[in-house]
């Protein structure tokens, strides 16, 4: 009945046949030194001593993308697209941060581990840690999701040993409508607004999903105000060529009776969550927009299909269902406890 | 199915009372007779009982879903509402209904009560694969009867008289009892002059029930005691008695007929002239007396009451109002009148009593008085201001609850689990322990009384502090304190802690306080002879 998941359930067999082949063949020499473990502060390499997206202050951290950056000081290595989103992040932190950038794709040696990042389709600069030591390849999603987004590159499927995957939205409810659906309902609910002489307050996080809403709005009837928050990314967007409409910062100016306005969120209404009922109607909204930067469960399960890992280590949201519908289906899968970050719900 | 579908997305997509009331007109005015008596039905919370076992509506749902078992389970407590889950989970719709509510109901959902398992399962599928999603979701709720779309009775009887013309108190008295939702109610509903009584739903409709608001302020603020009548609170079942063609009825306020469950009040009830309805309160009663409500629950739980659970346990109506006399409608005299009155008719030596009045100078005397209420396992008392009607509904200023405080305890939250509804996904129903031995033993449950704030931080505290899992239940690291109130205290052999509470719930979150500063099994004995037991 989810035709999806008969194809996911073939691949992840495939993904058991080579780990027997290559239980037999070379493959990965030292099993008992992980390339990745979990510590206090979070995902760590030992190898190449350095944490992903830590916890807590790390010497050195591979940041997969904006919103994971949470500590200084330190070394961070990100991505160039991202960077200048990282040093928005920061703010004043961002002085006692050094901050090395890699192109997508481009590797960097850490102790003997070949360090590369990739696109993850999050937002603008997100990115996957690939990390490389003497044929064993392991990879950290950080978020993703594999829906086309105009304002990011799109998710690449990386062949690992060792998947580490978020699980944000692993479940079966969560399973988006079309972008251009959601838009659809966006525009059908700011016109009645309109209509209706009354703004239309639309809260978004204002680093990554409002500017995919910008951007998903294309050409808007009216203006859209943006509050200091969003417009402050949105110039850093506009700086690295991603198209957006015109906006103007809601400052109080301008007659905003039939203007949408994009709000960073006291609640989260442009979210995966808003898919479940409960989570709008317990915030009094009058409207919830299913648009997610994370996969869906249909995509999770292809994304960790295509990676044909041996093994899956699945963090964050719903990681023990995720966990044990792979461990099911043929795959080997670990729930990985911690303090991950988590989307609002 | 259609113009259903819409209404509930559109009532559900916003949170203004008077969009509410437009989209719900705009149905109405639009709506085929049957299929808008058919919503107003299920909107005011009505649902037909025992169509189909919620094990076997998940059933088939898993089976039409192609999930497994745990996984819908999973998915049932992310999204905290069953019907809702099995709309998240059924295939991409490819079809839309255009045939009407009530078909959907009348052919197809109330069969089901009386259909072998094949032909309910062929039904529900060829329902899901008729429907778009808006539809399944619809539809699921009326299967499963939990509407939670945020429409009160007194909205939708708003909306009625709106849209019709009507007066709002007749509309809602109209509304109560035993009707069947058809095309010939809706019209009879919007005639302007109401029918001659003959229809069985005519002769036994109970009128809206008057409800109080609890004090706000000082008692003294109501003024000089003397302008009101004082009763005890009675602890039991509020119903309304009548005798009408030959006929008694005993309704509860949830509009239950509990006729056949009160063989005592029954009888009482038909030596009462024809033509009356009283307001009353179901007690356990023995000696002059209220035992304990406990022992009611006793008797409620009975499929069949037996000699002795009646000789045990015997009920009577404690009675304080009437609502008709002599087949007249009589809730616009005033109270002192309706009082006299009742007394005049009610039978003597029978299971109708009459709640005694309370008899005080000055509110000082009564406030002396109100010390007994545990004693008298009462719950304080109702004042009525002398010369009112009886209104329809909760109206401030004619009556008001005066409640004893409750008990109250500081425990440690020690298990926590999602809530449903709107607390979906978010840990919100906790379980919490009180120190017998220098062990945390569970004590009481509680979902209710802390702020959305104050909720988000005790989830995030429950992710954090995860220590064990069964399923959805976290036993979570016992370090938070809160302080509960309830109102009765018992002994019970169900319980871990050998004591059961009635209607705890959290009034403090008492920050200032460490886990081993929470009260032990003893504080709680000792309250167990201080009130009702």
């Amino acid at each position: 009945m989810l035709p999806r998941m008969a194809q996911i359930d073939k691949s992840l067999a495939h993904a058991g046949c080579c780990r027997r082949s290559r239980g037999a063949g070379g493959g990965p020499n030292n099993r008992r030194v992980p390339l990745v473990e979990i510590t206090a502060h979070g995902q760590y390499c030992p190898a190449g001593d350095f944490h992903i997206d830590p916890w807590g202050p790390a010497a050195r951290a591979v940041i997969t993308h904006a919103h994971a950056a949470q500590f200084g000081p330190g070394a961070f290595l990100a991505t160039k697209a991202g960077e200048a989103l990282l040093r928005a992040r920061l703010g004043a932190q961002a002085q006692s941060v050094t901050i090395q950038s890699l192109d997508y794709g481009e590797a960097i040696n850490f102790g003997g581990v070949r360090v590369s990042l990739h696109p993850a389709g999050h937002i603008l600069g997100s990115a996957q840690a690939r990390l490389e030591r003497a044929g064993e390849v392991w990879v950290v999603s950080g978020h993703y999701k594999l829906a086309p987004d105009p304002t990011c590159a799109g998710f690449e499927p990386l062949r690992c040993h060792v998947f580490i995957t978020e699980a944000t939205y692993g479940l079966p409810i969560f399973r988006w409508r079309p972008a251009s659906e959601v838009r659809d309902g966006i525009l059908a609910w700011w016109r009645a607004n309109r209509d209706a002489g009354r703004a239309s307050l639309l809260f978004a996080h204002p680093v990554g999903k409002a500017q995919r809403l910008l951007a998903l709005l294309d050409a808007p009837p009216e203006p859209i105000y943006c509050h200091e928050s969003v417009e402050a990314v949105n110039a850093i967007y506009r700086r690295q060529a991603i198209a957006l409409p015109s906006t103007a910062l809601a400052n109080g100016q301008g007659d905003w009776r039939h203007a949408l306005i994009l709000a960073p969120p006291s609640t989260a209404l442009a979210s995966g969550w808003m898919r479940i009922r409960g989570t709008r109607r317990r915030r009094s909204l009058d409207r919830g927009f299913a648009l997610s930067d994370h996969a869906d469960w249909p995509d999770l399960l292809r994304a960790i299909a295509e990676t044909r890992a041996e093994r899956v280590w699945v963090t964050a949201g719903f990681r023990g269902p995720v966990a044990r519908w792979i461990a099911e289906h043929g795959g080997s899968a670990v729930a990985i406890e911690g303090r991950w970050e988590e989307a609002e719900r | 199915m259609k113009a259903f579908a819409e209404l509930y997305a559109a009532l559900d997509e916003t949170t203004k009372t008077n969009a509410k009331i437009a989209a719900l007109k705009r149905y109405l005015e639009s709506a085929q007779p049957a299929d808008a008596a058919w919503a107003v039905h299920f909107l005011i919370g009505r649902r037909p009982k025992r169509l189909l076992e919620s094990r076997k509506l998940a059933q088939w749902a898993i089976e039409e879903t192609g999930v497994p078992d745990w996984l819908f389970a999973e998915c049932s407590h992310a999204v905290g509402d069953f019907a809702e889950t099995i709309a998240l989970l059924l295939p991409p719709a490819a079809a839309s209904s255009d045939l009407p509510l009530h078909y959907w109901i009348e052919e197809r959902l109330l069969p089901m009560r009386t259909a072998d398992d094949e032909t309910r399962r062929a039904w529900l599928l060829e329902a899901w694969r008729a429907m778009d999603e808006a539809q399944r979701f619809a539809w699921n709720k009326l299967l499963t009867g939990e509407f939670r779309v945020g429409v009160s009775q007194s909205l939708v009887v708003r909306a009625i008289a709106e849209a019709s013309g009507a007066a709002p108190d007749k509309v809602r008295h109209q509304l109560m009892g035993d009707w069947q939702p058809s095309a010939e109610f809706w019209r009879g509903l919007l005639a302007p002059a109401p029918a001659p009584a003959s229809a069985e739903a005519d002769i036994s409709r109970p009128y809206p029930f008057c409800l109080a608001y609890p004090l706000e302020g000082e008692v003294e603020d109501l003024g000089d005691v003397r302008q009101w009548q004082i009763e005890w609170k009675w602890d039991g079942i509020r119903a309304q008695l009548i005798r009408r063609a030959g006929q008694t009825f005993l309704w509860s306020r949830g509009e239950e007929l509990m006729t056949g469950r009160f063989p005592e009040i029954q009888a009482a009830g038909d030596r009462l002239p024809e033509g009356t309805a009283i307001d009353g309160e179901v007690m356990p009663w023995k000696s002059n007396a209220p035992l304990p409500f406990a022992q009611m629950q006793r008797r409620i739980g009975r499929k069949v009451l037996g000699p002795k659970i009646l000789a045990e346990v015997p009920v009577v109506l404690v009675a304080f109002d009437l609502l008709e006399a002599g087949g007249r409608d009589v809730r616009a005299e005033p109270l002192e009148w309706r009082r006299a009155e009742l007394e005049r008719l009610a039978p003597r030596e029978s299971a109708l009593v009459l709640s005694p009045p309370v008899e005080a100078a000055s509110w000082d005397e009564l406030k002396q008085l109100r010390q007994e209420s545990r004693r008298r396992k009462v719950e304080g008392f109702m004042l009525k201001r002398l010369g009112s009607p009886y209104r329809v509904g909760r109206r401030r200023g004619d009556w008001w609850k005066w409640k004893i405080e409750p008990h109250s305890v500081d425990a440690v939250l020690i298990y926590a689990q999602p809530g449903s509804g709107r607390r979906a996904s978010l840990f919100t129903d906790y379980t919490f322990g009180i120190w017998d031995n220098g062990q945390l033993v569970p004590f009481a449950k509680a979902y209710s009384g802390l702020s959305d704030e104050e909720i988000r931080e005790v989830d995030s505290f429950v992710r954090r502090n995860t220590i064990e899992r069964f399923g959805p239940v976290h036993r979570v690291k016992p370090e938070l304190v809160f302080e509960l109130a309830f109102e009765g205290i018992q002994r019970s052999t169900r319980h871990r802690s050998g004591i059961a509470v009635r209607f705890p719930r959290m009034t403090r979150w008492r920050r200032d306080k460490k886990p081993e500063e929470a009260d032990s099994i003893d504080t709680i004995r000792a309250l167990l002879g201080s009130g009702p037991v």
